[in-house]
């Protein structure tokens, strides 16, 4: 128990940096996801025929094939093509692209739910149909989308770890190295996996922090009529 | 000569092969409340929809004032501040305070600053009675208050013309009557309004005309008098009575 301990010591500035890595992942992840995810839904929802059908394709095949083969595609495919990435950028892009696919099919979940109703109401006072979405549908729907969502930075955190595999210096290869190291690698990759526990609990917390926050009292009850 | 406000000529509205209606005709003069009864189906809802062009006719034309808003080119957005509308089901905007309901189309559709439309807004929400409910969510309010909310929503816009859909029928009976009592005063005011309701102590107190559609024809229209005490039609004598019974029903049972 002792030596275990002891790892955090040895190697506390690895884990500390490869969490920083791992954290930096999670977020471009997240970001690049989010932005492209929106854009997703909103074309779903609003487009015209040949941009709903994009989108549906898109999602589609993003979220039917393994993650691990986007991000070798990514970073060992592309550059024949002439596309070459750093590490870190592949990791980004891999973990974006995929988190789109994922982040647009809860948004669109909800927007359908807001439905059309409110965007009946949005235009009869003479907004434009971009200036509803904007100031109605879309926080009403990003509210309501906010607790099956939250799912998705934390499944997201968690599946960073792949990108070890391209030498992306994360968590994960910070483990390998220190097992590598030591040879204990039931005891390394517990004390990884603790320091995983702790961001996704930190995490969790940030989430339902964000959820109280951005809470209308009442609405829920109006959305669940 | 009295001044139409709307006019509606020819107008013809298909959803596929299902023909709402056909070769509707229906005039609205300044400052009158007309009131629109029916069945259920008859596709008074789709007309106010057509109306403030929520949907597109499929022929037939639409004036306000002297404005043919049916025509090509015509700017809906700009159109529909002109033309306000209360929804059965009130549509507030659930994320907005009932302040933020009444100030968003002052601030981003007139452009109006923050304090003149927070002003306007705030004079509204007393117009409805509801100046001390300004930072409730809609969540919060009775359905009576969201609908007089709605109101005030749509009174902001300053529109030429007032449709209501059936905006007491979601209402639990006892608070149909503060819903009443803000339109019969906008009614005083001289607002113009074209009303699709059941309540008929309103159709006979408040209306100018009132009009009976059944399965997308105007069968019958006239004063409170002569379509409560000599309509033409036995259609329409025996609708008003069954809509008299029905409702009268529902008010003796709130008490
Ligand atoms: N968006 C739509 N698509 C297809 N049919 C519709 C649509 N809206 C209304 N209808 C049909 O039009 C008819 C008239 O509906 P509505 O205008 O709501 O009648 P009312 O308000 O008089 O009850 C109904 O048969 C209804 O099913
Ligand atoms: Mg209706």
């Amino acid at each position: 128990m002792l030596t275990w301990l002891g790892y955090f010591k040895r190697f506390g500035m690895n884990f500390l940096r490869g969490a920083g890595v791992t954290l930096e992942l999670t977020a471009m992840g997240l970001a690049i996801g989010f932005v492209l995810g929106l854009l997703l839904a909103l074309a779903r929802c609003y487009g015209p025929k040949w941009l709903r059908a994009t989108a549906a394709a898109y999602i589609a095949v993003f979220r039917g094939t393994p993650l691990l083969v986007q991000l070798f595609i990514i970073y060992y495919g592309l550059p024949e093509l002439g596309i070459a990435f750093s590490q870190t950028t592949a990791a980004y892009l891999a973990l974006g692209l995929n988190s789109a696919a994922y982040q647009a099919e809860y948004l669109r979940g909800s927007i359908n739910a807001i439905g059309d109703a409110q965007m009946q109401a949005g235009r009869s006072i003479g907004l434009s149909k971009w200036q509803t979405i904007c100031h109605i549908i879309l926080p009403q729907a990003l509210r309501l989308a906010l607790p099956s969502w939250s799912n998705e930075p934390i499944s997201l955190l968690k599946t960073t770890a792949i990108v070890f595999l391209i030498a992306v210096q994360d968590l994960m290869a910070e483990g390998k190295r220190a097992a590598t190291a030591t040879f204990d690698f039931v005891g390394i990759y517990l004390a990884v996996a603790v320091v995983y526990l702790v961001m996704v609990f930190l995490l969790d917390a940030l989430l339902k922090f964000l959820e109280r926050k951005t809470k209308i009292p009442g609405m829920e009850l109006e959305t669940r009529r | 000569m009295p001044k139409p406000i709307l006019t509606i000529k020819n107008l013809t509205k298909t959803y596929g092969k299902n023909v709402i209606f056909q070769n509707l005709d229906l005039t609205v003069n300044e400052g009158n409340t007309i009131v629109i009864i029916g069945p259920s189906g008859t596709g008074k809802s789709t007309l106010l929809r057509c109306i403030n062009l929520l949907t597109r006719p499929n022929s037939g034309q639409i004036w306000l004032d002297d404005l043919e808003i049916t025509a090509k080119g015509t700017d809906e957005d700009q159109v529909r501040q002109h033309i306000g509308m209360v929804f059965q089901n009130f549509l507030l905007f659930n994320h907005l305070t009932a302040l933020g309901n009444v100030k968003l189309g002052l601030t981003k559709v007139k452009h109006m600053s923050e304090e003149a439309a927070t002003q306007k807004a705030m004079h509204e929400l007393s117009r409805v009675g509801l100046a001390d409910r300004a930072n409730h969510y809609p969540g919060q309010l009775s359905g009576g208050q969201q609908q007089r909310v709605g109101i005030a929503r749509a009174l902001a816009m300053d529109p030429r013309v007032m449709l209501f859909d059936e905006p007491t029928s979601a209402l639990d009976p006892e608070l149909i009557g503060e819903v009443l009592e803000v339109m019969r005063q906008l009614a005083l005011e001289g607002m113009t309004m074209l009303v699709v309701t059941h309540e008929m102590g309103f159709a006979r107190e408040v209306a100018d005309r009132i009009v009976f559609m059944e399965k997308g024809y105007i069968v019958e229209e006239g004063s409170p008098d002569e379509m409560f005490n000599h309509p033409k039609f036995d259609r329409t004598r025996e609708f008003l009575w069954k809509i008299t019974e029905l409702y009268g029903k529902k008010e003796k049972e709130a008490k």
